[in-house]
């Protein structure tokens, strides 16, 4: 025991005294929360928004004015003809542009009708649609308020959409679980497969391998400290995203620490799995990268959802344990659920980790003989 | 005479070392020394034969091999971004021993390189001489009863190389054995013994003064050329099945 703690201060010591191995542990999953948040939202926020008024009235100063002051839009250009709209686009100022009709108050009053036109830029589909229904949704509010207000009482049916689970339609919540996932998976994988092949690359894993230790001695000596270290990362994300953003953890977090736990292991042994078959940091670099970092970001459902995947890489998905940890952490922390609803992707995961385990023990010991 | 090691693999390797002697092993790159060694040291395992280091049974008794032998390898052992103590330190914890033990070892061992001030230094900042000397004396820190030397002094000047010597004869002085490969003729003539691989064989085995008289030559220099140099093996062998890799 003596033997093992004394290996675990030394690779303490190698990561404390590595810049580039605490700018990773530590840099990265700040930064990655902060651009996530800031930079990489998808939220609507103060989007610049051009009007051409033909009509230039009380009402479509009203309802303009109602949706400059959402907080979602703020006034851009005044437009004066139909010219300028393209004209506008392309200096890439605006987000959208609304277009009122001739004589569109009147018309409101007398015929109980009137038509405006929502112009978004197609080059960005999901900002467009976006924009599209936050705006019919202000201009459908200002129908409910024009009708209430009138003494007919004459009310029209509005259908109510509201987003479950995350009401606000804020982005952060999307992609706290994501980056949780891939932090874990870069650290957990890439460092400790660096690490152990740094050891074979320098030489001194034939000096350890000499030595007294076990195997199984040398491997958690390598990877105890990136468990330790990984969930403290864990924790790390989610105080950041609850105090930056105000994302609580809806469901237990005691929950939520098992399964990272259970993630962890999974990635530490793919870690050790790749370090047995890279001669090289390099190499071993390169299949984390693009063995895992990649599938994670595109394949696990963190950015694009898997349900819009051609039906060939949703099974290579399901391959990826990233997607279960996924759907795990978002239950659990937007959601709210608990171990009932989140028990098949945990057996899968425990599945994969004890596999990776077995295979990684394996190999070791293959290498060694 | 104690009996120490009896080695037989594939590549019909039989040789005995003494306690207390320094053993020295030569061959040409890919004449299966290192391959030798890794198994002496437990890093492989013979195909068959019987091994037997430190009076234990490689195949049965690894575990107490391991706690008596010494390892110090071609590419440097020491941990670059560790200090010269915390090395020691690590080294010393790897094998057991106890930390006051660590510390009293560490003073003598620093006060004999003339180390005192390097104690807090990182490896990395040391010349390439002074860490060979050191990787040395940390792996015999824990008195072995064997020691396995590959290649130690690969790029080192002769100076330092010199005084390498110095240590080795110092560590046998002390009742360890010394089992070291080299490619330097003139430290093959420090040896007590040589043995000479070719193609994975044991050509020669004896003292350098006896080699130089059986095989009428000025220097273990010659010595090795007239073996060593494909085609001139005294007793033609093909390649043993076994890969023979450096």
């Amino acid at each position: 025991m003596k033997r093992f703690l004394g290996f675990v201060k030394k690779e303490f010591l190698h990561i404390f005294r590595d810049f580039r191995t605490l700018v990773i542990l530590f840099g990265i999953p700040v930064v990655q929360i902060l651009v996530f948040g800031f930079v990489v939202s998808t939220d609507l926020k103060n989007a610049p928004v051009a009007f051409l008024d033909l009509s230039n009235d009380e009402i479509t100063q009203k309802v303009s004015d109602k949706i400059c002051s959402s907080g979602f839009f703020r006034r851009g250009e005044t437009l004066l003809n139909y010219n300028d709209i393209d004209k506008t686009f392309r200096k890439n100022k605006i987000k959208a542009v609304i277009i009122y009709e001739k004589d569109f108050g009147r018309k409101l009053i007398s015929e109980g009708k009137a038509s405006m036109s929502i112009i978004t830029d197609g080059s960005e589909p999901n900002m467009a649609t976006l924009i599209t229904n936050y705006i019919t949704a202000i201009v459908t509010d200002f129908n409910r308020e024009l009708a209430g207000s009138q003494t007919t009482g004459k009310l029209m049916v509005q259908p109510e959409v509201r987003m479950f689970y995350n009401p606000s339609l804020k982005g952060h919540f999307m992609f706290v679980p994501g980056v949780i996932t891939l932090i874990l998976i870069l650290i957990c994988a890439l460092m400790t497969s660096v690490t152990i092949t740094r050891e074979k690359e320098f030489g001194t894993m034939e000096v350890l391998l000499v030595s007294p230790l076990k195997p199984v001695q040398i491997i958690l000596g390598k990877v105890m400290p990136y468990f330790l270290l990984s969930f403290i990362n864990v924790i790390m994300i989610l105080l950041l995203s609850w105090l930056v953003f105000g994302l609580p953890v809806k469901g237990s977090l005691v929950l939520l620490l098992a399964e990272s736990m259970l993630y962890i292991l999974m990635s530490l042994s793919l870690g050790i799995l790749i370090s047995t078959v890279s001669k090289t940091m390099q190499q071993a670099i390169f299949i984390s990268f693009v063995g895992l970092m990649l599938p994670t970001i595109l394949l696990s459902g963190f950015i694009f959802p898997i349900e819009n995947m051609p039906s060939g890489y949703g099974w290579v998905a399901a391959l990826m344990p990233p997607k279960y940890f996924i759907i795990i952490i978002k239950n659990i922390m937007i959601k709210g659920t608990g171990f009932l609803y989140v028990w098949k992707e945990t057996l899968v995961l425990t599945v994969m980790a004890s596999a990776f385990i077995w295979l990684s023990i394996r190999k070791f010991k293959i290498r060694l003989g | 005479m104690k009996k120490f090691g009896n080695f037989v693999a594939n590549d019909n390797l039989n040789f005995e070392v003494y306690e207390g002697e320094i053993f020295g092993f030569l061959g040409a790159n890919g004449a299966g020394k290192t391959t030798a060694i890794r198994i002496l040291s437990g890093l492989s395992e013979s195909t068959s034969g019987e091994v037997i280091v430190a009076g234990y049974n490689a195949k049965k008794q690894p575990e107490q091999i391991k706690k008596n032998i010494g390892y110090m390898c071609q590419k440097f052992s020491l941990y670059a971004d560790l200090t010269v103590k915390e090395n020691i330190m690590l080294y010393g914890g790897i094998y057991g021993m106890r930390k006051a033990l660590i510390r009293e070892r560490t003073d003598i061992l620093l006060n004999k390189l003339n180390f005192r001030e390097y104690g807090d230094r990182f490896i990395s900042d040391l010349p390439l001489g002074l860490k060979q000397k050191l990787a040395f004396s940390v792996a015999v820190m824990h008195e072995p009863k064997i020691v396995f030397l590959d290649e130690p002094t690969g790029g080192v000047d002769p100076i330092t190389r010199r005084q390498f010597w110095e240590m080795i004869y110092e560590t046998a002085a002390r009742d360890i054995t010394v089992f070291v490969t080299t490619h330097y003729m003139d430290e093959a003539e420090y040896c007590d013994r040589i043995s000479i691989m070719s193609e994975g064989k044991i050509v020669a085995l004896d003292t350098p003064v006896e080699l130089k008289k059986q095989y009428d030559a000025e220097s273990v220099e010659e010595v090795f050329v007239k073996i060593a140099r494909p085609g001139n093996t005294p007793h033609p062998t093909p390649i043993s099945s076994r890969g023979e890799g450096e």
